[in-house]
C-alpha cells in the first residue's frame, strides 16, 4: 500500500501567523524585565539560621540564586518562547512578571509603567489585562467549583459592576470559544480530562479579555494527540483576540512551532534570544547548540549530540563567570572569572558568551 | 527461536465495579540483542505489559491468559521463587523514578553490593569490585566516590546512570526500560539514551523501551509497537512506521507532532481522547476518533464500531484496522483480475 493512499488527513498549511498590530507601536515593547534577580532563602527564620560553630553562635544563610540579573522585553502581538533545562528559572520568571513573586532586584515595566513595586490595589487594573495558564490542569482548577464558578470568579472581580445575565452570557461565550459544551457549566473539574481541564483553564485566562498571557509548560503534561489540540487552541486566541505571550516550555519543537522570538535560559540567566528562525538555522550559544543538538529526531540517523561534560551546578552555589563555563567545550580563563553579558549580533539575536563575542565562536 | 516470546497476553484488573480488561491479545517476540520500542498514548497500557512480562502486576491485576516464553520456559504459572531468579538477574527492569530502584538510606555501594549477593555466593570484596566496574562502564564521575553515597546526594542524571549500572549488574540478557529518560532534561536525556544504547550494543542485551516519545524510539529501536486503549494496533520495523504509518492512530499522532506541520500553522489535531480501559467503545477502540469510519466515497465501514479488527500484514508491518484490511484485499483482487 502506499503512503499516498493514507495521508488524506494532512491539511493544506496555512502561512505563518503575522504579528497581531502591525507598525506603529511595534517599537515599544508590551513588558520589558530589567536586571532581574531573585533568590530564595533555604535558611528558615532567624532562630532556625543560628548555627554553632568553632565555640560562638554564627548566623548561617543559604540561598537559591533562583535568577540573576534577567533582561527581557516583549513585543506587542509576539509569543516569546523561554526554554531551558527544569530549574534554570522559568518558573520564577513568569511568576516574578505576574506580581506572585516580589523581585530580590530589577524592574518590570508593563505598557510602559513599572508595575513591580505597585501596591495589590494599583496593580488591579494590570491584573485584568495580564493573565496566567499553569502546567498542570489537575492542580489549577479548584476541585470544590463547578465550572461555571470557576469562570464567573474572575469576571466578578474585574467587572464588579456587571449584573448577572452579562456575567452568564460571558461565561458560556468563553466556553464555547475554547471548545468546551456551555451546557456543561454545572460540571466539576474532575469530571473532565486534563486536555479539557487545561481548556478550562484557558478560558478562565480569556474571560476577562487580557492582551497577555503568560503560560508556564501549559501543554507539557499533556499526551501528544492533546497537546495539538490545545497548541492550536492558543494560537487561534491569539488571532483572534491580538494576544501577546509569554510561553514557557522545554519542548524545542513546540518553541520551533509557536514562538516568534525565544529566549534560551540556563542558571538563572539568558544565554541568547533571537528570532525563532534564526536561533533554530545559526544557534550561537554553546549551550544553546548542546540543546538542539540533543533532540531526538525522527530521521535516520544516529544521535549525535553535542556532549557535555560535568554535571549541572545548583542555584545554591553559583559558578563564578559565565555559569556555563562548567559544561562548555570552549570554556577559557576569561569564561571562569568574568560574567557575559548579552551582545547584540549582526543576525538580530543577542548572545552572552564570551567565545562569540571575541569571534572565536 | 526468540529470546522472549510472547503469545496472546491477557490481563485483567478485578475491580469491585466489574473486571476490566487491561491487555488483550499482545503478541510479539524479542531477539537476542534486539531492542524493541513500546509507544502510545498514557493510560494506553504500556506499564502494564512491562510489568506482566515479569509478573509483576500488582492486584487487583491479574494475568488472564496467554504465554510468555523466555528463552524457552514458559513463566506463566511459574513460582515465585523461580521468577525471582529470572528477575533482576536475566531479565532487568529500569523505572522512570530511581526511587523505585534505589533504596534511600543505603550507599550506592551497599545496594549493589546487596543485589549481587543476592542472586550470586559472592565475597562482598568481589561484589564492590564489581559494583565498582559497572559504575565505571556507566561513566560516572570519580566512581569510588559515588560508592559511599547515599541516592540524595546525586543528581537526576546520575541517578539514572546508577539505575544503568544496577541494570547492568548481573549481565541480564534483557533490560525493560520504563520511560527511563521522561523526567529528565533533554540534553542530559540523550547522554544517558546514547549510553544505553552503547552498552545494550556492547554486550548483545535486548532492550524494550517504554516511551511516549518519537523521537527517542526511532533514534534508538528496531523494531517497535504502537499501544492504543490496551492493544497493539501496530508493529514493525520502527523505520518502516516512522516513514510510512500504516494505521490511522499512528499516523494521526506522527500528524500531530510540531515538526509535521509548517511552523505557525495549525497543528494536525486528533479530536476526542483516550478512553479509558474500563469504557472502551465497541468495535475498534480508536473509532470515534478516526477519519477513516467513513470510505472515500462517503459510506460508512460498518465493521470499524462492531468489530474488533484482526492483524492484517501489510508489507513487514502488522496493523489492527478495518480499514487497511480492506484496501489491502481490493489491492489484492486487481492484483488477480490482471492477465
Ligand atoms: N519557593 C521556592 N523556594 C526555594 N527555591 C525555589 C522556590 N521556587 C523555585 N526555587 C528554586 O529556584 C530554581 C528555579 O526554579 P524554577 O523557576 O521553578 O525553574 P524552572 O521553571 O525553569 O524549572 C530552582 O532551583 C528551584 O528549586
Ligand atoms: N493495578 C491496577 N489496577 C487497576 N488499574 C490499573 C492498575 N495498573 C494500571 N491501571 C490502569 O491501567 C491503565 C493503563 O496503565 P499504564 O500501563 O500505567 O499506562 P501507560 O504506562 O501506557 O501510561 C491506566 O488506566 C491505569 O490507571
Ligand atoms: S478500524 Fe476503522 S476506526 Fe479503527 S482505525 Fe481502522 S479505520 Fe479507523
Ligand atoms: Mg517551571
Ligand atoms: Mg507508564
Amino acid at each position: 500500500m502506499t503512503a499516498q493512499a493514507l495521508s488524506h488527513t494532512e491539511t493544506p498549511t496555512e502561512p505563518r501567523r503575522q504579528a497581531a498590530r502591525p507598525s506603529d507601536q511595534e517599537n515599544a515593547p508590551l513588558l520589558e524585565i530589567r536586571g532581574l534577580r531573585k533568590r530564595f532563602d533555604l535558611s528558615g527564620d532567624f532562630l532556625e539560621q543560628l548555627r554553632f560553630k568553632g565555640g560562638r553562635l554564627v548566623r548561617h544563610q543559604e540561598f537559591v540564586h533562583a535568577i540573576n540579573g534577567v533582561d527581557l522585553s516583549i513585543r506587542r502581538g509576539e509569543a516569546l518562547c523561554v526554554v531551558g533545562e527544569s530549574g534554570c528559572g522559568k518558573s520564577t520568571v513568569a511568576r516574578t512578571v505576574m506580581g506572585l513573586l516580589s523581585p530580590s532586584a530589577g524592574e518590570i515595566h508593563y505598557d510602559g509603567t513599572r508595575i513591580d513595586d505597585l501596591s495589590p490595589k494599583a496593580l488591579l487594573p494590570y491584573r485584568k489585562r495580564m493573565q496566567m495558564i499553569f502546567q498542570n490542569p489537575y492542580a489549577s482548577l479548584n476541585p470544590r467549583m463547578t465550572i461555571q464558578q470557576t469562570l464567573e470568579e474572575p469576571i466578578r472581580l474585574h467587572h464588579p459592576d456587571w449584573d448577572r445575565e452579562r456575567v452568564t452570557a460571558k461565561v458560556r461565550e468563553v466556553m464555547a470559544s475554547v471548545g468546551i459544551d456551555p451546557e456543561w457549566g454545572a460540571r466539576f473539574g474532575h469530571e473532565f480530562s486534563g486536555g479539557q481541564r487545561q481548556r478550562i483553564a484557558i478560558a478562565r485566562a480569556l474571560a476577562v479579555d487580557p492582551e497577555f498571557i503568560v503560560a508556564d509548560e501549559p501543554i507539557s503534561a499533556l499526551d501528544v494527540s492533546i497537546q495539538a489540540q490545545v497548541l492550536n487552541l492558543l494560537m487561534d486566541a491569539q488571532q483572534e483576540r491580538h494576544l501577546t505571550y509569554l510561553f514557557i516550555t522545554h519542548d524545542l519543537a513546540v518553541v520551533e512551532h509557536f514562538g516568534t522570538r525565544v529566549a534560551v535560559m540556563y542558571l538563572g540567566t539568558v544565554c541568547e534570544v533571537a528570532p525563532t528562525r534564526t536561533l533554530f538555522a545559526t544557534p550561537r550559544h554553546p549551550y544553546t547548540q548542546a540543546l538542539l543538538s540533543a533532540i531526538p529526531r525522527l530521521e535516520d540517523d544516529r544521535p549525535q549530540p553535542i556532549r557535555l561534560t560535568g554535571e549541572v551546578p545548583t542555584p545554591v552555589n553559583l559558578p563564578s563567570g559565565c555559569v556555563f563555563h562548567g559544561r562548555c567545550p570552549h570554556a577559557e580563563a576569561r569564561c571562569r572569572r568574568e560574567v557575559p553579558r548579552l551582545v547584540a549580533q549582526a543576525d538580530g539575536s543577542q548572545v552572552a558568551c564570551h567565545g562569540v563575542e571575541e569571534g572565536r565562536l | 527461536m526468540a529470546l522472549l516470546e510472547v503469545r496472546d497476553l491477557d490481563v485483567r484488573f478485578a475491580l469491585r465495579q466489574g473486571e476490566v480488561r487491561a491487555l488483550r491479545n499482545i503478541n510479539f517476540t524479542l531477539d537476542r540483542g534486539e531492542r524493541l520500542g513500546l509507544v502510545g498514548e498514557s493510560g494506553a497500557g504500556k506499564s502494564v505489559a512491562a510489568f506482566s512480562l515479569l509478573n509483576l502486576i500488582a492486584k487487583p491485576g491479574y494475568i488472564a491468559g496467554g504465554s510468555i516464553r523466555f528463552d524457552g520456559q514458559e513463566l506463566i504459572g511459574l513460582g515465585e521463587r523461580r521468577l525471582r531468579r529470572i528477575r533482576g538477574n536475566r531479565v532487568s527492569m529500569i523505572f522512570q523514578d530511581p526511587m523505585m530502584t534505589l533504596n534511600p538510606v543505603l550507599t550506592i555501594g551497599e545496594q549493589m553490593v546487596e543485589c549481587l549477593k543476592a542472586h550470586r555466593r559472592i565475597a562482598s570484596r568481589e561484589a564492590r569490585a564489581i559494583a565498582l566496574h559497572k559504575l565505571q562502564q556507566v561513566q560516572i564521575p570519580s566512581p569510588e566516590t559515588r560508592l559511599d553515597q547515599y541516592p540524595h546526594e546525586l543528581s537526576g542524571g546520575m541517578r539514572q546512570r546508577v539505575i544503568i549500572a544496577i541494570a547492568l549488574l548481573l549481565d541480564p540478557d534483557i533490560i525493560i526500560a520504563d520511560e527511563p529518560t521522561t523526567a529528565l532534561d533533554v540534553t542530559i536525556q540523550a547522554e544517558i539514551m546514547t549510553l544505553l544504547l552503547e552498552l545494550c550494543e556492547k554486550h548483545n542485551v535486548g532492550l524494550i523501551l517504554i516511551t511516549h516519545d518519537l523521537g527517542v524510539v526511532s533514534q534508538v529501536t528496531q523494531r517497535m509497537l504502537v499501544m492504543y486503549a490496551g492493544r497493539v494496533i501496530e508493529a514493525g520495523p520502527t523505520r518502516e512506521i516512522i516513514n510510512d504509518p500504516q494505521h490511522p492512530y499512528t499516523q494521526g499522532l506522527m500528524n500531530a507532532l510540531p515538526q509535521m506541520a509548517t511552523p505557525g500553522s495549525h497543528l494536525n489535531q486528533i479530536r476526542g481522547s483516550m478512553p479509558p480501559l474500563s469504557q472502551l467503545p465497541s468495535g475498534c477502540a480508536f473509532h470515534p476518533r478516526c477519519d477513516f469510519v467513513t470510505r472515500a466515497d462517503g459510506s460508512e465501514r460498518p465493521a470499524c464500531s462492531r468489530q474488533v479488527p484482526d492483524f492484517v500484514a501489510s508489507g513487514n508491518c502488522r496493523v489492527a484496522c478495518h480499514m487497511v484490511a480492506e484496501m489491502l484485499a481490493q489491492e489484492a483482487a486487481t492484483e488477480e483480475d490482471r492477465p
